[in-house]
């Protein structure tokens, strides 16, 4: 199922594990842009709201071998994504022009069905009522609606930030049609400029290069979702943790371990 | 006192006495209605769910009472359609309990779900992708199906046959049960189907994901049999607890038996199909999806036991039970085998949706376990009471045993 294969923009990010340090900067400038809440102190582990989550993994050895790396893990924006075809009311949507899967918080009916879909924990429900810490509304972005109380939500690769460079091109008299060029919120703010995002389908252009590198991975590839987006590292047991249990056995050996 | 609405010839006890039968469901009833209201007022924050437990108690108890409540459609389809007259003796029963399981796990649902106030969307924006919009369809009609079945029994009522018209709807009713019975059992059949579904198709979780026939996931066909395996011997566990409970003979042994034995057929020839599905997984699915199914069954919570359990103890013991003629004539034997028969379904419903979500999908990903909090145990209790309390009101009012008058030789209980 070639969900967008006539498309001319399928939107997709890479993300180079050699360069992040685990700062954490894409997880916040992401939660600023998009209005992402900040549940109360009291929530429970796993009851947080993240569009990109940081996730700590090791090579599971003692020191001095001991070495980590921190996975930013965002909606992976699949071609074959498990979550569009169980949402009982189409709140979960691909848009054929861009390939960005695309969730429609005032349709979502809180079913969690999604989440219970995404192998990639990269789906989101909100168990309390949107809050900010005092101040903090006066911050919130204009551009995106802030999500309400049972309802998922999740990474649209900075849907807001895409309808402004729309609106930017149009004001410009550029053709609807012609490809429009954006930067979501984590990766401009990457200090150390490890994730890119573009135009796959851009011939000669930064994604489809770094995607055909040999360091390039996907996270569990062989489920066969196909995700949008891409993994590089140069170390080999950074890029056996893209694989599912059996395959790092068949191939690899002993992997990591959740930090 | 309320004399004038039971039904002549049929003893029951005393109206305090009922009362005090009712006290506990209704505190049971009063502790998920509290829970409820805290849930629907300040959220689902009160669950112990989260981001990775996406689905808990609740769908499990859905799944499991959905699946027991097939003996309504099942049972209706055997006496209707196949004309085996003698599961008339239960049939209102059957009703009843379906009804109870049903409307039981369509409030569940909605409490469960973040926004109940947009559960019509299901028919608006309906996905038709979506095995859960099937479900939802399928569930809906199907409680207005099993609405139309109790209407008979009800206006059955000694007090309501005496309003003008009631007698000749109920009649005309009656005859058209045999339409109601098919279409029951058609919409049973995918709501069934479609549970099992829910989970088949989740191609980013190997545990729940099976291989196609057809169109439908190996789950859908496996979901359907497993309940209609489940659901003659729910009914005749049921119809044993109220015969206990009340200590009347209400049905003929040899109905139950045939229940049971029912219940051995149907299970036996599930378990050939679980395991060759289970083969197929172990030895296809997984390994093409980079898996290995060790890897599901090396935690404390779920280990190897489960698949033991699930394939053996609930599986084939209750099978070579409630397969043997002779047994299902005594009644240890035949409680033995039907209580497994329906352990087993509630547990495979149990396992498809919490350890689908335990389990590691990323290699980095731990295994995870989850506890329910009190509000879920309590909308739990809440759904319980209520099911034992309509069932208890229906069985002092309506006449659900057809041969009660002629079996009754004892009295007493409610």
């Amino acid at each position: 199922m070639e969900t967008h294969s006539k498309a001319t923009v399928a939107y997709a990010m890479v993300i180079d594990l050699d360069k992040c340090v685990g700062c954490g900067t894409c997880n916040v400038a992401c939660a600023i842009e998009n209005n992402v809440s900040v549940p109360p102190s009291e929530a429970l582990e796993n009851r947080g709201l993240t569009w990109m989550r940081t996730q700590r993994v090791d090579n599971g050895k003692a020191w001095p071998d001991h070495r980590t790396v921190t996975v930013p893990i965002p909606c992976q924006h699949c071609e074959h994504a498990p979550c569009i075809h169980v949402c009982p009311v189409t709140a979960v949507q691909l848009d054929e022009s861009t390939g960005i899967i695309g969730q429609i918080p005032t349709r979502c009916m809180g079913c969690r069905y999604c989440m219970a879909a995404c192998p990639y924990h990269a789906r989101y429900f909100n168990w309390f009522d949107p809050t900010w810490p005092e101040g903090l509304q006066d911050t919130l972005n204009p551009d995106v609606a802030p999500r309400m109380r049972g309802v998922a939500e999740k990474c649209n690769f900075c849907h807001g930030r895409l309808d402004r460079a729309r609106e930017l091109a149009a004001a410009e008299g550029r053709p609807a049609d012609e490809p429009v060029h954006y930067t979501p919120a984590c990766a401009e703010a990457c200090p150390h400029g490890a994730i890119t995002f573009g135009n796959r389908l851009e011939e000669g252009g930064p994604i489809a290069a770094l995607e055909k590198k040999p360091e390039a991975f996907l996270l569990l590839e062989a489920l066969g979702t196909a995700p949008k987006v891409t993994y590089l590292s140069r170390e080999p047991w950074i890029r056996r943790i893209g694989l599912s249990r059996l395959d790092r056995v068949r191939g690899h050996g002993d992997g990591p371990e959740g930090a | 006192m309320d004399r004038h609405l039971i039904q002549r010839g049929l003893d029951r006890t005393t109206l305090p006495r009922f009362l005090l039968w009712l006290l506990p469901w209704l505190l049971l009833a009063a502790w998920g209605g509290t829970s409820a209201t805290q849930l629907f007022r300040d959220g689902l924050y009160h669950t112990n769910m989260d981001n990775r437990f996406a689905f808990g108690l609740w769908i499990i108890l859905d799944l499991a009472i959905i699946a027991l409540g097939a003996g309504a459609f099942f049972l209706g389809f055997m006496t209707y359609l196949l004309r085996r007259h003698e599961f008339k003796q239960v049939l209102n029963t059957a009703v009843i309990v379906g009804f109870v399981c049903y409307s039981g796990a369509i409030v569940t649902l909605a409490i469960d779900v973040g926004q109940p106030i947009r559960a019509w969307f299901a028919f608006w924006h309906a996905n038709v992708h979506s095995m859960l919009t099937e479900v939802t369809f399928c569930i809906t009609c199907y409680l207005l199906v099993l609405l139309i079945e109790y209407i008979p029994i009800v206006l059955k009522n000694r007090r309501l046959r005496t309003v003008p018209g009631a007698a000749v709807l109920e009649f005309n009713l009656h005859k058209l049960m045999v339409v109601f019975a098919g279409v029951g059992a058609f919409l049973s059949f995918f709501h069934q189907g479609s549970l099992g579904g829910m989970f088949g198709v989740l191609n980013g979780r190997p545990f729940a994901y099976r291989e196609g026939v057809g169109i439908w996931p190996t789950t859908f066909f496996l979901f359907i049999w497993s309940a209609i395996s489940a659901g003659p011997s729910f009914i005749m566990l049921i119809t044993m607890i109220v015969q206990a409970v009340t200590r009347k003979k209400l049905v003929d042994d040899f109905v139950l038996s045939r229940l049971g034995r029912l219940s051995g057929i149907l299970l036996s020839t599930y378990i050939i199909a679980k395991v060759a599905d289970t083969v197929v997984w172990i030895m296809v699915t997984l390994p093409g999806k980079g898996f290995d199914a060790a890897e599901f069954y090396r935690s404390d919570m779920f280990g190897a036991w489960v698949l033991f359990l699930e394939l053996t103890v609930f599986g084939l013991l209750p099978a070579t039970i409630l397969l043997n003629r002779r047994r299902v004539e005594k009644m240890p034997w035949l409680i033995a085998g039907g209580f497994l028969t329906c352990f087993g379904v509630a547990f495979n419903r149990f396992v498809f949706t919490l350890q689908t979500l335990s389990v590691p999908t990323m290699s980095f990903d731990r295994f995870m376990i989850y506890w329910p909090s009190q509000q879920e145990w309590g909308v739990l209790a809440g759904v319980f009471a209520y099911g034992v309390i309509l069932y208890s009101l229906s069985f002092r009012y309506l006449n659900l045993f057809p041969r009660e008058r002629e079996l009754q030789t004892t009295t007493g209980g409610n």
